[in-house]
């Protein structure tokens, strides 16, 4: 019982044919689209890299890459194999590949969904990636005299800005770290020696924020020291002003800019997904009405095409007994006596008649 | 004596013809490229047009807008004629409407140069509509209460950020201004109102700048207030510092802008023009001799 059988008259098979040659080119620029929307992705992961953990999130991005490239070598070549079923003679030439090809495209479409779930799944990875990298990034802040660290302060001062963000969670981050170096501390001063001997671990702590962190939108001018204070500013409260700094952590508005992205991605992913997985539909039933057409002899008459010849239990259980026959080839089966190449000496004694003489070889002369 | 006259065979006029095609529609797409430049141009005016006092001028956009749609116009029309010159009987019919094209060609043409010449000279009433602007914004930066003004303090901050400058002509541009509102300023306070006292005009002045003229590449955090004072802060030289703020003028960083903007539109149109040109030389052969006569 043949699943989702289709008649198919030589026209019908050839206008296929065209549409599936068409769509096969649109796929190939989908695959590009792909291609270059993990190429984009990668880029935007690395311009932030100094901000992110260690973490292993590298690999989205470059599945979408591989997806893409696959993508076009795939469907590039499922338009030239279209392009040729028209014509009857040039489908022989393709016979042999085109079962094989489905199927391989076929793994290659769950590569795709694979892709795209991926996508949706990365954002607890992130969180935590952008967690640990902003702790250590506002750690670093004030190192800008040493190698490797001396632009850290500038990409946390650009990224408040950009963002419209201050500090890890929010800018009570700040008040927690060190973020003036000793070189700009006037250590014979009372007040800084105090404020560091009153911390346990020798910290200059302050409740003040970098410039950064100042909102654009405050109609007075931006309030950075003393922020908890409220008799050092006048007509101030801080506990009611939310209007002076950057109200968001750096880490939620940098999530939700790549969960956004990566929301736009993995949509355009799954609708590309779908596409592909119509095309391959349609070759399917190229393949088998051309198939049939060619068993039938005629090249004019009317097939049919299926997209399974059994149904889908009978056609699992013969692939799997074909894959258990694969494996079983090599093995040596002593149980069977069935097998001619193996020579099994009897175990009965061999009886010769009343004398219990061997033949004699008898040699055949000419 | 005919205006530079050539001799064609068959074969080379039917070459001419369809290089002419191809360039006509070369043309055409460079007639929309000018039309959203021009409207590109005027969207960045409308977008600093509080800076610019509102005052800008906006006929530079206007005519490239307007020529832009005239030259796709223009062109794909002159592309019909060569298409059609192609055949005899069509060519008969388009014939009379050659000379009235030609002109209209040569007009366009020549706005088109009046429009370079505009590309380069309306710098200059950029550069002045943006000094007395700016010079405006500086003084209403404190006026966020005040209906019309109160989003200048947040413009002139973006710009400040965004183009990486300080003031007017340099950062002590601030140091004139009260840029600080009354509203802050507690009255009560004996040093507040000595110097509110010791200025002519009452008004608050001090050697300190915004939080947007600091610099982001500065390896120590910003120093925004008591600037010209070396004492007030450690280990500091305001006479050789120059990472801490932004050193250049906001006044010279937008109208390098708008500048760059302004004459790359202006090399643009040039080359639009001598394409033109060309294409009107080459039409100006083809009636001579149609093709199949």
């Amino acid at each position: 019982m043949a699943v989702l059988k289709v008649k198919f008259t030589k026209t019908r098979r050839d206008k296929l044919a065209q549409i599936l040659w068409i769509l096969n080119w649109i796929s190939v620029v989908t695959g590009v689209i792909l291609f270059s929307l993990g190429l984009f992705l990668k880029v935007e992961l690395k311009k932030r890299e100094e901000l992110m953990a260690e973490k292993d999130i590298q690999y989205v991005p470059n599945m979408l890459i591989a997806v893409g490239l696959i993508a076009c070598v795939i469907n590039f070549l499922g338009g030239k194999i279209c392009y040729d079923c028209v014509d009857t003679t040039n489908f022989l030439r393709w016979k042999l590949i085109m079962l094989p090809y489905i199927v391989c495209t076929f793994f290659f479409t769950l590569c795709v969904l694979v892709g795209a779930l991926m996508c949706y799944s990365m954002h607890w990875e992130l969180e935590e990636a952008l967690n640990l990298g902003l702790t250590q990034a506002m750690r670093f802040y004030k190192d800008t005299d040493m190698p490797g660290r001396c632009f850290l302060k500038h990409t946390v001062d650009m990224l408040q800005i950009q963002f419209q963000c201050c500090g890890n969670s929010g800018y009570k981050d700040w008040f927690q770290i060190q973020w003036i170096s000793n070189r700009y501390l006037d250590m014979s001063k009372k007040e800084v020696v105090d404020r560091l001997r009153s911390n346990v671990e020798g910290k200059f702590l302050m409740d003040g924020v970098p410039f950064s962190c100042c909102n654009i939108n405050s109609p007075r001018p931006c309030i950075q020291q003393q922020i908890t204070n409220n008799s050092a500013h006048f007509n101030y409260e801080h506990q009611t002003e939310d209007q002076n700094l950057w109200m968001k952590g750096c880490r939620e508005a940098l999530l939700e800019y790549y969960t956004h992205l990566l929301q736009s991605i993995g949509l355009t992913v799954l609708i590309t997904w779908l596409f592909e997985l119509s095309v391959l539909t349609g070759v399917r039933y190229l393949q088998t009405s051309l198939e049939n057409m060619l068993r039938q002899g005629d090249p004019n008459s009317e097939s049919d095409g299926w997209l399974l010849e059994n149904s889908l239990m009978e056609t699992a259980r013969t692939n799997l007994s074909i894959i258990k026959s694969l494996g079983k080839g090599n093995q040596i089966d002593t149980a069977d006596n069935g097998d001619p190449n193996i020579d099994v000496p009897s175990t009965s004694k061999a009886h010769y008649g009343p004398d219990n003489v061997p033949p004699k070889q008898k040699t055949e002369t000419n | 004596m005919p205006f530079m006259s050539l001799k064609f065979n068959l074969q080379k006029r039917v070459k001419l013809a369809q290089g002419l095609w191809m360039l006509y529609w070369l043309a055409v797409i460079v007639g929309i490229i000018i039309f959203s430049l021009g409207i590109f141009f005027k969207i960045e005016l409308r977008k600093r047009s509080e800076i610019m006092d509102n005052n800008e001028s906006h006929l530079v956009p206007n005519l490239l807008i307007l020529l832009g749609m005239l030259s796709c116009g223009l062109n794909a029309f002159g592309g019909k004629l060569c298409h059609e010159s192609l055949d005899p009987q069509k060519f008969s019919k388009m014939k009379p409407m050659l000379k009235p094209y030609m002109l209209l060609s040569c007009g366009f043409n020549a706005l088109l140069l009046l429009l370079v010449l505009l590309c380069f000279l309306m710098q200059f009433a950029v550069y002045l509509t943006l000094a007395e602007g700016l010079k405006n914004a500086i003084r209403f930066y404190k006026d966020t209460d005040t209906p019309g003004r109160c989003f200048m303090k947040r413009t002139l901050d973006m710009t400040q950020i965004e183009f990486r400058c300080c003031g007017n002509n340099n950062f002590r541009d601030w140091f004139e201004v009260q840029w600080i509102s009354n509203r802050y300023l507690d009255m009560s306070n004996d040093v507040v109102k000595d110097r509110v006292l010791s200025n002519v005009e009452g008004k608050y002045l001090m050697d300190s700048v915004p939080f947007s003229c600091c610099n982001p590449g500065s390896p120590r955090p910003c120093i925004q207030h008591h600037l010209t004072n070396n004492s007030a802060h450690y280990d500091y030289d305001h006479r050789i510092e120059e990472l801490n703020i932004w050193n250049r003028g906001c006044h010279q960083a937008v109208f390098s802008y708008y500048s760059s903007i302004m004459n790359s539109i202006g090399a643009l149109l040039i080359c639009t023009i001598i394409l033109e040109v060309r294409l009107h030389t080459g039409l100006h052969h083809r009636p001579l001799q149609p093709v199949g006569m």
